[in-house]
């Protein structure tokens, strides 16, 4: 059987790409073609704030010669995803629904942690050794045109994750503003990034030993395309590095445009990443940069292609989601025992009652998330902690969820511990306004009110922060969900909160949850 | 090591493009001096040099002028500037002209004579019978098209066009005297150049005279009032086609294009006119013309040999003639399965012309009505008229795959040509990209797609000629035919790029002009000169239509004082100077010139004996590696390495073809003393030949065979 054909569509801030792949469970994906086209959507948001119409005429002209591409090598299915230069622009939706009309394509934004997600996966997918590779201290470097991600690994999970406003064009921008003499250039560029990277490892890389760097961006792809005789260089050591660092800096931009063989206005762009990586690696100690040379199209085709069973990752994508979110909670002072505890139950919960609310996986690991980070609003204000936690977790980025998870997440937790109101909820993802009429955004409360009444019930059954119900059993008989209990001592702080949670839930599930104690023998 | 390079870049080392240019069309007239040719080829062969002196004329010694007229002053590869070029050029044309004619007059038109043919010369030798049947044709076919023009007070200096073959005449009124007048008529193109002359079923010879003779025996009928007082044919060069050639700067495209605004119409660059012309006549078209004495030829025969062509075509003299050969079947692709399976056996070799360009034109075709391929692209840059390929191209839109033709619509002289079937594509609704701005598309790649059980294949042609069925023919070419698929990648990589989208990340096997090709030839001298600086055998072979680029030639004197083995087969220019001590002395240099047009590019370069072998579609020429998009490509597989070997051996041992570049400039045949002759292309049909007869055989069924051989497994079932 000949395998599928898939297309992956990244419509970047700064280039209009399209993989083709095909994809079977036997030989797994295989990269057919790869088109890119050089459109500078970011200039537009970023100075103006919207996408000027010319550019929104260029775009769709080139999405729709994608769709005849696609046609021409029978692509049955596609995913496109817009990343930052559309998230940001103000008039995406409109932007968004001229492409629909024009070109039949659906594209969906996703949030800066998404697309990092679907980065890793893609790197993950075309490296066996990925999961043997984290296993060490690794950090992946993604440098952009207007930021920069640090993701670190260590014992083969996601530890953290962050956005850093160090991307080439922002830092040529700001040089450039400077009107410095060139040959100051490094050192310019160099305090700048020592600046926000001092700041970043006070936070994160205290007691970190990182020892692998994975570099993922066109910009290091770029510095190391010709350096392996002509090919790519993959494994870039330490020294390798170093030799290319100063080979570069003894260069004028002509030189650099020939021997790198980019465009004049690249070239200028390849010094501040120099320093960039230069800079991560001086402060960490990083002994080796692996340089996959994968892009977003790849991860794109990655993701559907674990969707849909053709591949299978070594690598467990949800623990990555988990323990940043535990490492966010540990942050923000967590109690550790109590929300292990709720995040046990919630799960229970969910898991016993899985033929009566029709939720899947993906909902489970909302519901575990909000269960971790249910308390962390206290770290802030205890009186007010829900709102603090519902803005808290607006304002972190969490890998792998898209703003919509984020936002489902963020209100499952503010309404854990207040009045739930079904047409209050905020919801400002784009992701809803594009789908017709409410739909969408009823469909989403629904999910945020089930949930909530998971976690409301899962927390009030450690209301005294003891574990005092851990090891209960669940089963829902005769419309009733019995929770047996064999604790042998006083638990009516339980029993009473539990009660009181209770009738919401059977609001929500039409199964009334009942406390039992084990009749002792 | 700087001082020395810098040594190999002055222009001392280096001979002038147009100057080698018309050592080659010397070395096109001496086949046509060659008694051994043909009498008939030999009429080709000379016909061959005027035409190429033509384009010769309207394309770079234009644009020599235009450089004087500009005040540019840079100067060329060997340091001369264009003054000292067009004078140069004036002087070496006459002497080819006078030996063009020597040899139409003492040699060929004795031997046409002998052979029964009889090229009246002059009106004034007609038979009164003949005479009367000229002066009938005459009248009712000629006179009816020719336009007379006077010259006088009230009437100006008509505008002679370009190339066209007119004849001047000095009037006379009748009554009165007075002084002479100017007139002139254009021998029409319309009719043919060549008259032949009625013989009667018993008579063997014929006897034929050429067209102005004709108008020249009436011409007084033109002129009824006055008296003819002498008569020539004539016939000029402008410099008016505004075929700015792209070899030159743009700067100075630029200063030009602002000179030619300032002109009406193009300068007359060339004046040709029958030697012994009358003094008074050949001063009124001097003014007229405003031409300087060293652009004026008096031809001692006929002008614009360009007719002998015609008189090739003649039928009933193919005694006269090279046997023509006959184009072999592929081996490869002697049997009953489609050509996608045929290539899937391994890559093949195509040798045109010595092999049918019918593959190509198959797999196209085949393509086209395939029910699996999903896609079809090709570049084209010149086509035949009524090309089959055009025509499955446009089928197989019909059929709803994805066509993408790439028009090279900048293709000299032919334009007009190229718009019209590009027209006729993109209504069978295929995708079709008129050239890139800046870039003249000169690679030659077909790439088809298509879904297979284990998944999508791409079968890509990359080729060194064409896609022109009848050049095939004529011009000797090499493609091959692969399903690789690295190079597949490559060559929808080559696609994206030519539709306009971003170059790819990387390349695997392809090297792309103008952006990488120029690197990787470099890279690929230097690589050999490093060898033999360690002391190990180096060596290139290579065979190309041209060779100017001064950056590769420098590499190549470098390699070759490191001690580098070069054998180079530049059939047309070559600006580098051969087997000089101290600079070039291990650098050989050969131009075949013979039956069909050498035209394939093929690199060999010994790469410390993991032999690599390339071909492509670029020549070291500096438009080719900065101004085109071409393509070189390795060939991969082992026994199509040994046959392009072979080929390349042959080629260098040629000796009745071929002509060696001397350390003066010359061109000399080899020293045949001693050895076997050996005409390369002759030997390549002969291989050609044998090897289709041995294939054909395999399939023969046995002689006096008593036992059946069964088939041993089961034949490949064919999709339709």
């Amino acid at each position: 059987m000949a395998g599928q054909i898939f297309a992956a569509i990244d419509v970047g801030s700064f280039e209009l790409e399209m993989g083709i792949y095909e994809m079977s469970g036997k030989s797994g994906i295989r990269k057919l073609d790869h088109i890119r086209h050089v459109i500078a959507l970011g200039r537009d948001t970023y100075n103006n704030g919207k996408i000027s119409y010319e550019m929104v005429e260029e775009l769709c002209q080139v999405l729709g010669d994608f769709t005849k591409i696609m046609k021409s090598y029978g692509a049955e299915e596609y995913r496109a995803y817009a990343t930052s230069a559309m998230r940001e622009a103000k008039n995406s939706q409109i932007v968004l629904e001229q492409i629909r009309l024009r070109t039949g394509l659906t594209v969906r934004i996703i949030s800066n942690s998404e697309q990092r997600f679907v980065g890793y996966k893609s790197i993950a997918a075309a490296d066996e050794e990925f999961d043997v590779n984290i296993r060490q201290g690794t950090a992946i470097l993604d440098v952009g045109f207007g930021s920069m991600q640090i993701s670190l690994f260590d014992k083969n999970l996601l530890i953290s994750t962050m956005n850093l406003p160090l991307g080439v064009l922002r830092l040529r921008g700001t040089l450039s503003a400077l009107n410095t003499a060139v040959d100051r250039t490094e050192e310019i560029i160099g305090e700048m990034v020592e600046g926000e990277l001092e700041t970043y490892k006070k936070m994160y890389l205290k007691d970190r030993e990182i020892k692998h760097l994975i570099g993922i961006g066109e910009s290091i792809l770029y510095l190391f395309r010709h350096e392996n005789g002509g090919k790519p260089l993959n494994q870039v050591s330490r020294e390798q590095f170093d030799q290319l660092y100063s080979r570069l800096f003894k260069m004028n931009p002509a030189q650099i445009e020939e021997q790198f063989a980019v465009s004049r206005e690249y070239a200028s762009l390849l010094l501040p990443a120099a320093v960039i990586y230069k800079k991560f690696m001086d402060l960490t100690g990083a002994e080796m940069i692996w340089v996959p040379g994968i892009r977003l199209c790849d991860g794109i085709a990655a993701e559907y292609a674990a969707e849909k069973k053709f591949i299978k990752f070594k690598h467990n994508f949800d623990n990555d989601i988990i323990s940043t979110s535990r490492n966010m909670a540990k942050r923000y002072k967590c109690l550790a025992s109590h929300t292990e505890t709720v995040e046990n139950f919630a799960l229970q919960l969910f898991d016993s009652m899985k033929k009566y609310h029709g939720m899947g996986t993906k909902e489970r690991l909302l519901l575990q998330i909000a269960a971790i980070l249910h308390e962390c609003g206290k770290f802030v204000s205890v009186r007010n902690a829900n709102e603090c936690a519902y803005r808290l977790i607006m304002a972190t980025e969490i890998i792998g969820l898209s703003h919509l998870e984020r936002e489902i997440v963020a209100n499952v937790v503010r309404y854990n511990i207040r009045d739930f109101e079904y047409d209050m909820i905020r919801l400002e993802a784009e992701e809803l306004s594009g789908q017709g009429k409410n739909g969408g955004q009823t469909d989403v409360r629904i999910l945020i009110a089930k949930l909530t009444a998971l976690l409301r019930q899962a927390n009030s059954m450690d209301r005294s922060h003891k574990g005092k119900l851990k090891g209960c059993r669940m089963t829902v008989k005769d419309g009733r969900l019995v929770i047996v209990s064999d604790y042998p001592g006083d638990i009516s702080l339980e029993a009473s909160s539990f009660e009181q949670k209770a009738s919401f839930f059977e609001e929500i599930f039409g199964i009334r949850p009942v406390l039992k104690k084990k009749k002792s023998r | 090591m700087a001082d020395t390079e810098l040594d190999f870049m002055s222009p001392k080392h280096y001979v002038n493009r147009e100057l080698s240019w018309l050592e080659f069309d010397h070395r096109v007239l001496s086949e046509a001096r060659d008694r051994s040719t043909p009498l008939f080829d030999r009429l080709k062969f000379l016909s061959i040099t005027a035409s190429n002196l033509d384009e010769f004329f309207m394309v770079r010694v234009a644009s020599l002028k235009d450089m004087v007229h500009a005040g540019y002053r840079k100067t060329d590869i060997a340091g001369m500037t264009a003054e000292q070029q067009l004078a140069k050029i004036s002087e070496r044309t006459h002497e080819l002209v006078a030996l063009q004619y020597s040899t139409y007059n003492r040699s060929l038109l004795p031997a046409l004579e002998a052979a029964g043919v009889h090229l009246i010369e002059r009106y004034e030798d007609l038979s009164a019978e003949d005479g009367a049947f000229v002066d009938r044709y005459f009248k009712e076919e000629v006179y009816p098209v020719l336009t007379p023009m006077a010259v006088d007070s009230s009437r100006p200096f008509p505008l002679v066009r370009n190339k066209t073959l007119n004849i001047a005449a000095l009037l006379k009124k009748k009554e009165g005297g007075g002084e002479l007048e100017f007139a002139m008529v254009q021998v029409p193109s319309v009719l043919p150049r060549l008259v032949l002359l009625p013989r009667t079923s018993a008579e063997k010879e014929q006897r034929i005279i050429l067209l102005e003779e004709v108008i020249e025996r009436n011409i007084q009928q033109l002129f009824l009032n006055y008296d003819v007082v002498t008569s020539h044919p004539f016939r000029i060069m402008r410099n008016a086609d505004f075929s700015l050639d792209e070899e030159e700067a743009v700067d100075l495209l630029e200063e030009i294009e602002k000179q030619l605004k300032k002109r009406q119409w193009g300068e007359v660059i060339r004046l040709e006119i029958e030697e012994k012309a009358d003094k008074r006549l050949l001063k009124i078209l001097k003014r007229e013309l405003s031409i300087g004495e060293q652009d004026i030829y008096d031809i001692p025969g006929a002008l614009d040999l360009t007719f002998f062509m015609k008189l090739y075509g003649l039928p009933g003299y193919d005694h006269l003639k090279t046997p023509p050969h006959r184009p072999q079947p592929v081996p490869a692709l002697m049997n009953d399965d489609d050509i996608f399976t045929n290539i899937r056996k391994g890559d093949i070799l195509l040798m045109h012309p010595y092999e049918t360009f019918d593959p190509v034109v198959d797999f196209v075709r085949t393509a086209a009505k395939d029910p699996d391929v999903l896609a079809i692209k090709q570049t084209l840059y010149r086509v035949s008229g009524n090309s089959p390929i055009i025509a499955a191209l446009a089928a197989a839109a019909e059929n709803g795959k994805q066509v993408s033709v790439l028009v090279e619509l900048k293709a000299r002289f032919d334009e007009e040509n190229n718009i019209i079937w590009a027209r006729k594509l993109e209504k069978a609704g295929c995708h079709v990209i008129y050239g890139l701005v800046g870039l003249k598309t000169h690679s030659k790649i077909t790439l088809v797609v298509r879904r297979e059980e284990d998944g999508i294949r791409r079968y890509v042609h990359l080729g060194t000629g064409n896609y022109n069925d009848s050049t095939a023919k004529l011009y000797t070419d090499c493609g091959i035919l692969t399903c690789h698929p690295l190079i597949g990648e490559d060559a929808t990589a080559v696609f994206n790029m030519l539709s306009g989208y971003s170059e790819p990340l990387n390349w695997n096997l392809l090297s792309v002009a103008p952006l990488w090709l120029r690197n990787q030839f470099l890279r690929l001298i230097r690589r050999e000169t490093k060898f033999a600086r360690a002391g190990k055998p180096a060596s290139i072979t290579a065979k190309m239509n041209s060779l100017c680029d001064k950056e590769i030639i420098a590499a190549l004197y470098e390699a070759s004082c490191a001690g580098v083995k070069i054998r180079l087969v530049v059939r047309g220019i070559c600006c580098l100077k051969a087997g000089i001590p101290g600079l070039s002395e291990h650098i050989e240099v050969r131009s075949i010139v013979g039956e069909f047009l050498e035209h394939a590019r093929i690199f060999i370069f010994e790469n410390d004996g993991s032999e690599e072998i390339y071909m492509g579609s670029a020549d070291w020429m500096p438009r080719n590696l900065d101004r085109r998009v071409e393509i070189l490509f390795p060939v991969l597989e082992e026994p199509l390495k040994e046959r392009i070997r072979q080929y390349m051996e042959l080629e260098l041992e040629d000796n009745l073809k071929a002509h060696v570049l001397q350390p003066d400039g010359t061109y000399e045949k080899p020293d045949r003393r001693g050895k076997v002759p050996v005409n390369s292309q002759e030997a390549l049909c002969r291989l050609a030949e044998e090897a289709a007869r041995a294939e054909r055989k395999k399939w023969e069924p046995r002689e006096n065979g008593r036992v059946f051989i069964p088939v041993g497994s089961a034949p490949e079932m064919s999709k339709e």
